[in-house]
């Protein structure tokens, strides 16, 4: 494991982690009659336990080098070993059982239950039925369906959203190392793709998989990869780097194109309050039963002309101008009540939202609703300024 | 003597020939379901393949049945052989059709996905797309089992099996006594039990068709 920095799991032995790593030499294919190859010399390392998307314009030959993992599609030449094991020796029905399969409109088989839909796998391993029975309501579990409702519906009564989720626990039921998805959630509306999405990181978060994960929108790659690879035509990378990493730095003018406009936006998606250095000492904040004249006096010596009116549990209130102080006997009723805050968890796309409707500067609340500080527009920019230029040195050295 | 004469008194004869009947075609037809469909297996996938299948069985429906009893007795002599040659290559076409329709139309995403999970070819053919196909398949045989039963009729004239006789010698003693009910016991016998299979046809598809299949 070379060729990246930031992947700091590489082995299957490492905790939750229960992937395999795939690699990928020099792996072409050729169809018939074609003058230029679908994919040419493709060369990888895919981190075992990590997400790695695929991104690229239609027809760049992604599905293609993707399909070459599972040999639906059998590469014209180069190696591909999984978890260490020649992939191209191995019977490929064989090599399936042990690869998680989905695809984008499910495929589920029309004519079997749900439970026999996710049971099929289990049963090509010649488990037992009680084992099969078994695993199958652990997955239905697993992806949110719950067993007694939904264990004997057929495929046809069952919304895209479930669909998509009972192809996934097919994929997953017989435990399989390494997961291919093939634009798994392309055909759902974007409510239940974002649900979907959320429900994969949380799965992957307690499975350590190595997924390879197929998709043509670049969000979507930036919310659910470790990594991504931006392809081109022939399948050539163009770019393969930590989503951080491409959004601040993209490698040439196709990946710029793909990033697409917003990619500071975009990275905003990526950090949350509590990663940055939010202030904790800019704002004064005072409770209700204070005198206004004390206030004003405090305001003055620490040279600010904004308190911070909180409640009894220190939870933000209303903002008091020093000039609305005076001639005041209570604090109670004074000032512009707070909008928005933000949360230490919250995204600072969410932070930047709400400086912007707060006018210049948030309030940031930790876990009990009770302020911990105060975020605004420089923190944000200097984020931005500092990622830029944290890849852009790491891509000189 | 009116038909209702006719036919108790000679009940036992025309039962008889209505169950050969009867038993013939069913036979036939399974004969030529199992041939349609390993014909349909082997040309599915080939464009080419299936147009030519399709040509060649819709061919053989072009031939005159009479004709073609007439050609055939000559090489494989009278009786049943050449009745149940006829009705076989007669019985094909709408199976052959159907099932490559049936194999065609089967979702790419799901044959993709039992491939893709590790389904083997025969898995995948057995377990899946003949499942799917299965509707398509058996409306096959229920129209070559309906048309069988009339041409089955016509398998009298090389001494084949069935009501055909009734007819074949009503019509050919035309006149004489009781030739009319003889034709008409044939004729109605014929009906009879082509409805009968229909609707064996209709029990059959109910029970083996699958829930998630059918429409």
């Amino acid at each position: 494991m070379t060729t990246s920095p930031t992947a700091d799991v590489t082995t299957s032995d490492s905790s939750g982690v229960s992937g395999a790593e795939i690699r990928l030499d020099r792996v072409t294919k050729r169809y018939p009659n074609t003058a230029a190859p679908a994919v040419e010399e493709f060369t990888m390392t895919i981190p075992a336990g990590k997400v790695v998307v695929f991104v690229g314009p239609s027809g760049c030959g992604k599905t293609t080098t993707m399909r070459m993992i599972n040999r639906m599609v059998e590469p014209t030449s180069g190696t591909i070993t999984i978890g260490g094991q020649d992939a191209l020796h191995i019977d490929p029905d064989q090599l399936r059982r042990t690869i998680g399969y989905a695809i984008q409109q499910a495929g589920l088989f029309p004519h079997y239950t749900v439970a026999q839909n996710i049971g099929v796998v289990p049963g090509l391993l010649k488990w037992d039925k009680r084992r099969i029975a078994a695993r199958v309501e652990e997955m239905m579990d697993l992806v949110g369906l719950d067993p007694g409702t939904f264990a004997n519906r057929l495929p046809r009564q069952l919304s895209g959203g479930q669909q998509q989720r009972v192809g996934v626990a097919r994929a997953l039921a017989a435990d399989p190392p390494v997961l291919l998805m093939d634009e798994p959630f392309g055909a759902v509306d974007p409510i239940t793709r974002g649900n979907l999405q959320d429900e994969l990181m949380r799965l992957q978060s307690e499975l350590g998989k190595t997924i390879v994960f197929v998709t043509h929108d670049f969000d979507e790659a930036v919310k659910l990869g470790d990594k991504i690879a931006v392809l081109g035509d022939r399948s050539t990378i163009q770019q393969y780097d930590t989503p951080d990493a491409i959004l601040a730095n993209p490698a040439n003018d196709t990946v710029a194109g793909f990033v697409g406009a917003g990619a500071s936006l975009k990275q905003l998606t990526l950090m949350r309050v509590r990663d940055v250095q939010y202030s904790t000492d800019e704002v004064l904040t005072v409770t209700e039963d204070e005198h206004p004249a004390t206030v004003a006096d405090r305001l003055t010596r620490a040279g600010r002309t904004y308190a911070l009116v909180v409640d009894v549990r220190h939870r933000p209130l209303r903002w008091v101008h020093v000039r609305e102080l005076a001639g005041r006997s209570s604090l109670q009723q004074a000032g512009k009540p707070v909008g928005d805050s933000v949360s230490t968890q919250s995204t600072l796309q969410d932070a930047l939202e709400a400086i912007l409707t707060e006018g210049g500067r948030a309030v940031v609340t930790g876990t009990r609703g009770e302020v911990v500080g105060t975020i605004d527009i420089t923190t944000v920019t200097d984020v931005i300024a500092g990622v830029r230029e944290e890849h852009g040195v790491g891509e000189a050295g | 003597m009116s038909l209702w004469q006719y036919v108790t008194e000679r009940w036992d004869r025309l039962s008889l020939q209505a169950w050969l009947h009867l038993s013939g075609v069913v036979q036939c037809t399974i004969l030529a379901a199992i041939i349609g469909v390993a014909v349909g297996i082997a040309v599915y996938r080939s464009p080419a393949g299936s147009a030519v299948a399709t040509a060649l069985s819709s061919t053989v429906l072009t031939i005159p049945s009479f004709a073609l009893l007439g050609l055939l007795i000559p090489i494989v002599g009278l009786g049943v052989t050449p009745s149940v040659i006829a009705l076989t290559l007669y019985g094909l076409l709408p199976i052959v059709r159907n099932t490559i329709v049936g194999l065609a139309g089967v979702d790419p995403a799901v044959t993709d996905a039992a491939k893709g999970i590790g389904m083997s070819r025969t898995g995948v053919l057995t377990r899946v797309e003949l499942r799917m196909a299965w509707p398509a398949i058996l409306t096959g045989m229920r129209v070559s089992a309906q048309m069988l039963m009339g041409i089955a009729v016509i398998a009298a004239y090389a001494k084949g099996f069935g009501l055909g006789s009734e007819v074949f010698s009503g019509l050919t003693r035309a006149g004489s006594a009781n030739s009319l009910n003889q034709a008409l016991a044939g004729t109605l016998g014929v009906v009879i039990l082509a409805l009968l299979l229909d609707g064996v046809f209709v029990l059959i598809s109910r029970l083996t068709i699958p829930k998630g299949v059918r429409d």
